[in-house]
């Protein structure tokens, strides 16, 4: 363990839980303990998308709460909320998570990226999305999103991924319409290979 | 405060220190919610079947994580995530048992943030109990799952006390199969108790399906190097391949004498309310090679002493079935 760096997250708690005492209507975090146990603050700041953004974020508040109500990132859809879907998978560090099953304060440290950040600045889609478009892979498109966060983490991982670990990869995340074969055919060809 | 998301108003510590948790988990007791990686955690919030007072999330405890050698074996810290168990290397090629337990539980994205010490604490499935239903298990007097018309499909076919439900947890089984210690951590101390001790039934611990105390931490797994590269079989039966929890599980190691089994430790999971030892299998096999004659032998023993609810008769040929397959040479 870097003793550097677990000073510096003792102090950034320590900062953080004093303003939480003077925010946070929970009766506990009054007690002048907490502050240095890390209770959390409200206003936080998050990486979404390469951007930094000033949010104020309950405790109990999930990721995908934070991203489509707060931040009006809308493109992320919450199908279950339970974490039995997928529709809300977003990659933290580029690695797909559930977002409705993620606290908001457990990413302040961590990169979020949505489907909203993934087209190129001159508005070019990623091959992924290209791909899904070319081979009609959604059909009422409410997965869709998901879908594409699950294949960008697995071919920025393995650009050339066999049917069957592709088919591994996007396991976690459920399509009503059961166009299931049509993503796979939208991933293989985003990789390159003949779907 | 409003809330407009669907998660109840609820405390969150985000400690880096393991004192300041262990203070809070004490401070709280059972008003606390050690949360790791929260899979099996925002259900219960949302559903407000259970009402913590304040959630103490340990993954900022970087004392926590990670995979470390030890004198005997290696020692997996409880917030280790199952993403990082499969993708060890160590792990791979000497508890490759853990390695494919893991890597059966639930989806992908579970698994990226599902914890080790989660899964193995996690609460059971019953669907009556998750309900939010006044259960045995949650503190009341009936069992919802066990009469004529309950739905106990998934349910126990052995060792049920009043409570009828089962180990929920793949990594479990491998633990016990691998010897595995658990450490739990206290104000007061440290404590390590066998993987088998650490589950608990219905019969002693009819609230909770581990031995661990409100203000207890579960802060560490040590493998022993005693089944390190020995023979592991792994199965987990279940209506889907991803998501779903086992029907039956089985975890298998087996040190082998040549061409004959020396030792051997069977664990079921999906059957009773802890992970469940075979050890008249283990006693039957002991000296057999692996066989499809000695497979059908001692296959039937798997079942004994089971006493099915009434839909999950079927789950007594899954048990023989595993092991049988487990045996095949």
């Amino acid at each position: 363990m870097n003793p550097q760096l677990s000073r510096r997250r003792f102090i950034k708690a320590v900062i953080a839980s004093s303003v939480a005492a003077a925010s946070n209507s929970g009766f506990h975090s009054a007690l002048a303990q907490d502050r240095s146990r890390g209770a959390v603050e409200r206003l936080i700041s998050i990486n979404v998308n390469g951007q930094t953004r000033r949010v104020d974020v309950a405790p109990q508040e999930t990721l995908a709460h934070t991203l489509r109500y707060k931040l009006s990132l809308t493109g992320t859809k919450i199908g279950c909320n339970r974490g039995e879907c997928g529709a809300c998978t977003v990659l933290i560090d580029g690695i797909t998570n559930y977002s409705c099953s993620t606290l908001t304060h457990s990413v302040r440290t961590r990169a979020v990226k949505t489907v909203e950040g993934l087209q190129a600045s001159d508005g070019t889609l990623h091959p992924v999305q290209q791909a899904f478009i070319d081979e009609l892979s959604p059909q009422c498109g409410f997965c869709t999103p998901g879908q594409v966060m699950s294949a960008v983490a697995l071919l920025s991982e393995n650009p050339t991924p066999t049917r069957e670990e592709a088919r591994q990869a996007m396991s976690g995340n459920l399509c009503r319409c059961g166009a299931y074969d049509h993503y796979l055919n939208g991933v293989m060809r985003a990789s390159g290979q003949n779907s | 405060m409003a809330s407009f998301d669907v998660m109840p108003d609820v405390q969150l510590y985000q400690p880096v220190e393991l004192d300041d948790a262990l203070r809070l988990a004490e401070q709280y007791g059972d008003g606390g919610w050690v949360l790791g990686g929260g899979q099996d955690t925002y259900g219960w919030l949302k559903d407000r079947a259970k009402n913590p007072q304040a959630m103490i999330d340990l993954t900022g405890v970087e004392g926590l994580r990670g995979i470390r050698e030890t004198e005997d074996g290696i020692e997996i810290g409880a917030t280790t995530t199952l993403r990082e168990i499969i993708r060890n290397e160590r792990i791979n090629s000497d508890y490759s048992l853990l390695a494919q337990a893991a890597g059966r539980v639930a989806s992908p994205q579970i698994r990226n943030v599902g914890t080790l010490g989660g899964n193995l604490s996690q609460d059971a499935r019953c669907w009556y109990y998750r309900r939010g239903l006044a259960c045995y298990r949650a503190g009341g007097n009936l069992c919802y799952a066990d009469g004529p018309e309950a739905m106990n499909r998934e349910h126990a076919v052995l060792g049920a006390s009043r409570c009828v439900a089962v180990s929920p947890s793949d990594t479990a089984t491998a633990m016990v199969a691998l010897e595995a210690t658990m450490i739990v951590a206290s104000t007061t101390g440290q404590r390590s108790v066998a993987a088998e001790d650490f589950f608990a039934g219905p019969d002693t611990h009819i609230t909770q399906m581990t031995t661990l105390e409100p203000g207890e931490i579960l802060t560490a797994v040590r493998i022993p190097s005693k089944w390190a590269g020995k023979r592991f079989y792994f199965e987990k039966v279940a209506d889907r391949d991803v998501w779903d929890f086992a029907l039956v599980s089985i975890a298998v190691a087996m040190s082998m004498d040549g061409d004959s089994i020396a030792e051997s430790r069977f664990v079921c999971g999906g059957v009773a309310c802890k992970p469940h030892r075979l050890r008249n299998v283990e006693s039957a096999v002991r000296g057999k090679s692996l066989s499809d004659e000695n497979a059908d032998a001692v296959a039937p023993l798997a079942s004994a002493g089971t006493k099915p609810l009434n839909y999950n008769h079927f789950k007594l040929p899954l048990m023989e079935n595993l092991v049988r397959r487990a045996m095949r040479g």
